[in-house]
């Protein structure tokens, strides 16, 4: 007789239902005093990741903080559409200063903090990541390596969104966007060596680097709960699709970043101190054409003679990831 | 209590004096001494509570203040020269958020050539960064201004750059009185935020403003310099009352009351003018002095009418705006406006070079006998720049400028006299 082991989530999935749990365990954002960090009525376009990754780690942060949270944002996306004059989406105590300057402003506000004597009041640093990876990187840097007390959350859409899709640090190789066009011999964008900030984050030692994606919002409302127990330098960087840029369907940015994860083109772990402590999984390996084809940006992958060379290279890129972090579930 | 000291320490101890809660230092000549010795009176526990960050860079050190000053902490910084320009964007951010920032700039010229001598190139080059911008001209009033702009700053929402002569004086040791914690506490209360980032009182701070809101908010901030020509002088005679000197205020004069030629100039350099004066004074030349204090906001008025009596104006001045030459003659014009006053340009001290009197007395000498052009350049070396566009005409591939000009006036170290 077989033993069929009962699961309860969602096949292909983490995600548990609210019903099924003790009301200790449901989501933060399934409770109805949820903070609402972030408000209804923000323009951000249908179907965008960062607003759904920022709602879920705000008030992931709110409910570990009890209320008591200040966020720094850089310029981007996030701080564009969720502050136009005279109006704000944001519920919590909230700055925008520069583009470049997110973390550092939030070491300032840290410091704040302890000099009165505010040790209740938490920081939180936030920008995409172009604001990350690429122009804030140095302050970014700095505040890590003096383990300055601040969360600094990075939603990653992998290229510049709000000046048009341009080219970050963090975009994809072969990836389309408004400079790195689709055409010449090597369309795209180029295959370089990447800057992966999570591992540089790790390579600063500070107590809490995690990856995440809007796939997977439990694990990612975990993930924050779990940063904001600790004190120090902490860094989550979370996969946010954007149906604009990446030209996919709204209604696939969930899909997206869950073929992002189980493609092993974005591994989600965490660590601590430098050393991995855990993976999510992949249950079964999906080939990165399934992930691929569903987004413009590699469209010139898959034309009349498709680059099945190239396909090869990214293929290459996604087995690596899932040796380096062993991410494929064993039976 | 009176002390020998040097320049930088008095105003580190200044700085201590008015309970700065977060300070943020990143290393650059010739402001290092301050931030240095603020750094070990916070590690001794002497200035407490205060934060003191080390950070990676100008633009990261300008970026904490912000940080610091929204979440309602006095904050306090120092800079120079190539530093104040990389942190530029943060420093434009830092007034237009209205953060009362505090942050000595230890003049230095710019590069390149890379120069890290005194001239007033890096404050002048934020004129317009909507920051008021007080110039010291000794120690004591380096000091002081310190001590007002604190006052002066939190009382408008508005950051303040005192601005010193780097090395002149934040390296020069001179006797200068340190006021007592009570006499500075009794001047400089506590700080209270118009905004603040604040769990109790949710705000966003930093919003996108487009067309519909952009002048108006621009046009505060003007407002705000214009009330800080009121204040500063009241500031200054509340500072006398408490402190008993003068200090600070906007613009100052030196024997000018019956003068056909006055000197206008900011920091140090007033000093050295102001001994030729009274050499001149003594043979009988009819010269004076007129000291900007606050060159942001410019003293339009105070400007006209400590100078409309004169007959000529020379404008000395350690900056230079290339491709139209004075910057502070500039404003002073635009102060003379239509007045028919004969208005002279003289840049001078450039990187660090020295400003004798012996050039200041054929100077003036020349002003008064209509012998000086409009722009001057003092003490130029006409054989070292003619000799420079003589090789660049004669061959495409001249090479670097500075090099050339080094290897032609064979030096091989800073010359500054």
């Amino acid at each position: 007789m077989s033993f069929q082991p009962v699961k309860f989530y969602q096949t292909g999935t983490f995600t548990v239902g609210n019903r099924l749990l003790e009301p200790e365990q449901r989501s933060v954002q399934a409770d109805a005093a949820r903070a609402n960090a972030l408000n209804s009525g923000h323009r951000a376009c249908q179907g965008c990741g960062e607003a759904l990754g920022a709602r879920y780690a705000i008030d992931a942060a709110m409910a570990a903080a009890d209320g008591q949270l200040v966020a720094a944002n850089a310029t981007g996306c996030l701080e564009v559409f969720s502050t136009p004059y005279p109006e704000t989406s944001w519920q919590i105590p909230w700055i925008h200063s520069l583009f470049g300057n997110a973390a550092a402003v939030a070491t300032g506000i840290a410091a704040a903090m302890k000099v009165k004597g505010r040790s209740d009041v938490r920081v939180i640093a936030q920008g995409g990541d172009g604001g990350t990876t690429d122009i804030g990187f140095g302050c970014l840097s700095g505040m890590f390596e003096r383990n300055d007390d601040v969360l600094y959350i990075c939603y990653d859409n992998e290229a510049y969104m709000n000046t048009g899709v341009q080219r970050s640090s963090a975009t994809p190789p072969t990836a389309r966007t408004a400079t790195t066009m689709a055409v010449g011999s090597a369309p795209g964008n180029a295959f370089g060596q990447g800057k992966n900030v999570p591992a540089i984050a790790m390579a600063h030692n500070i107590p809490y680097v995690a990856t995440a994606t809007v796939a997977e919002l439990r694990d990612l409302e975990d993930k924050v709960t779990r940063a904001m127990a600790m004190h120090g330098a902490r860094y989550i960087h979370i996969l946010v699709p954007c149906p604009l840029g990446w030209g996919a369907a709204s209604h696939d940015t969930i899909r997206l970043a869950r073929l992002a994860k189980e493609t092993g083109l974005f591994p989600v772990f965490e660590a601590k101190h430098g050393e991995v402590t855990a993976v999510s999984k992949i249950r079964k390996q999906v080939p990165v054409e399934d992930y691929l084809k569903l987004q413009k940006r590699f469209a010139h992958l898959f034309g009349k003679e498709p680059r099945l060379d190239v396909i090869a290279h990214l293929q290459s890129n996604a087995d690596r990831n899932i040796r380096k972090f062993g991410l494929l579930e064993t039976a | 209590m009176l002390k020998q000291t040097e320049g930088s320490r008095a105003v580190a101890e200044a700085v201590a004096l008015c309970r700065p809660e977060v300070i943020c230092a990143y290393p650059i000549s010739p402001q290092t001494h301050i931030v240095e010795a603020l750094g070990e009176m916070v590690k001794v526990g002497a200035l407490t509570p205060c934060e003191f960050i080390n950070v990676e860079s100008e633009f990261a050190a300008m970026s904490v203040a912000i940080g610091a000053s929204a979440a309602g902490a006095r904050s306090y910084t120092a800079t120079a020269s190539q530093g104040l320009l990389f942190m530029a964007e943060a420093v434009f951010n830092a007034s237009g958020l209205g953060l009362p920032i505090v942050m000595t700039v230890a003049n230095r010229a710019i590069g390149a050539p890379i120069n890290i001598w005194n001239d007033h190139s890096d404050a002048l080059s934020q004129r317009d960064c909507g920051w008021i911008q007080l110039f010291a001209e000794t120690n004591q009033e380096a000091l002081d201004l310190h001590i007002q702009a604190f006052r002066l700053g939190e009382e408008l929402s508005l950051p303040i750059m005192v601005c010193m002569d780097g090395f002149i004086l934040t390296h020069a040791y001179e006797r200068v009185d340190i006021p007592t914690q009570a006499q500075v506490d009794a001047y400089l209360p506590r700080y209270e935020p118009r905004q603040v980032l604040d769990p109790l009182e949710p705000v966003s701070i930093g919003a996108m403003v487009g067309p519909e809101a952009f002048s108006e908010v621009r046009y505060l901030a003007h407002a705000k310099q214009m009330q800080a020509l009121e204040r500063m002088p009241e500031y200054a005679a509340e500072f006398k009352s408490v402190f008993g000197r003068d200090s600070g205020g906007l613009t100052h004069t030196y024997r000018a009351d019956d003068a056909e030629t006055i000197v206008v100039a900011m920091g140090s350099v007033l000093g050295t003018i102001k001994d030729v004066v009274d050499e001149m004074r003594d043979d009988g030349h009819k010269v004076g002095v007129f000291g900007i204090t606050c060159f942001r906001p410019f003293p339009l008025a105070q400007v006209c009418a400590g100078l409309r009596g004169a007959k000529r104006v020379i404008v000395l001045e350690k900056s230079l705006a290339i491709g139209i030459g004075g910057i502070l003659a500039s404003n002073v014009r635009l102060a003379l406006n239509n007045l028919g006053i004969d208005i002279y340009t003289v840049v001078a001290g450039l990187g660090g070079r020295a400003i004798t009197k012996t050039s200041l007395h054929k100077l003036f000498r020349d002003a008064e006998q209509a012998k000086l052009e409009a722009t001057t350049f003092l003490d130029l070396d006409w054989k070292a720049v003619n000799r420079q566009l003589d090789r660049e005409k004669a061959k495409r591939r001249s090479g670097p400028i500075a090099e050339n000009l080094l290897r032609d006036l064979g030096v091989v170290a800073a010359k500054i006299g």
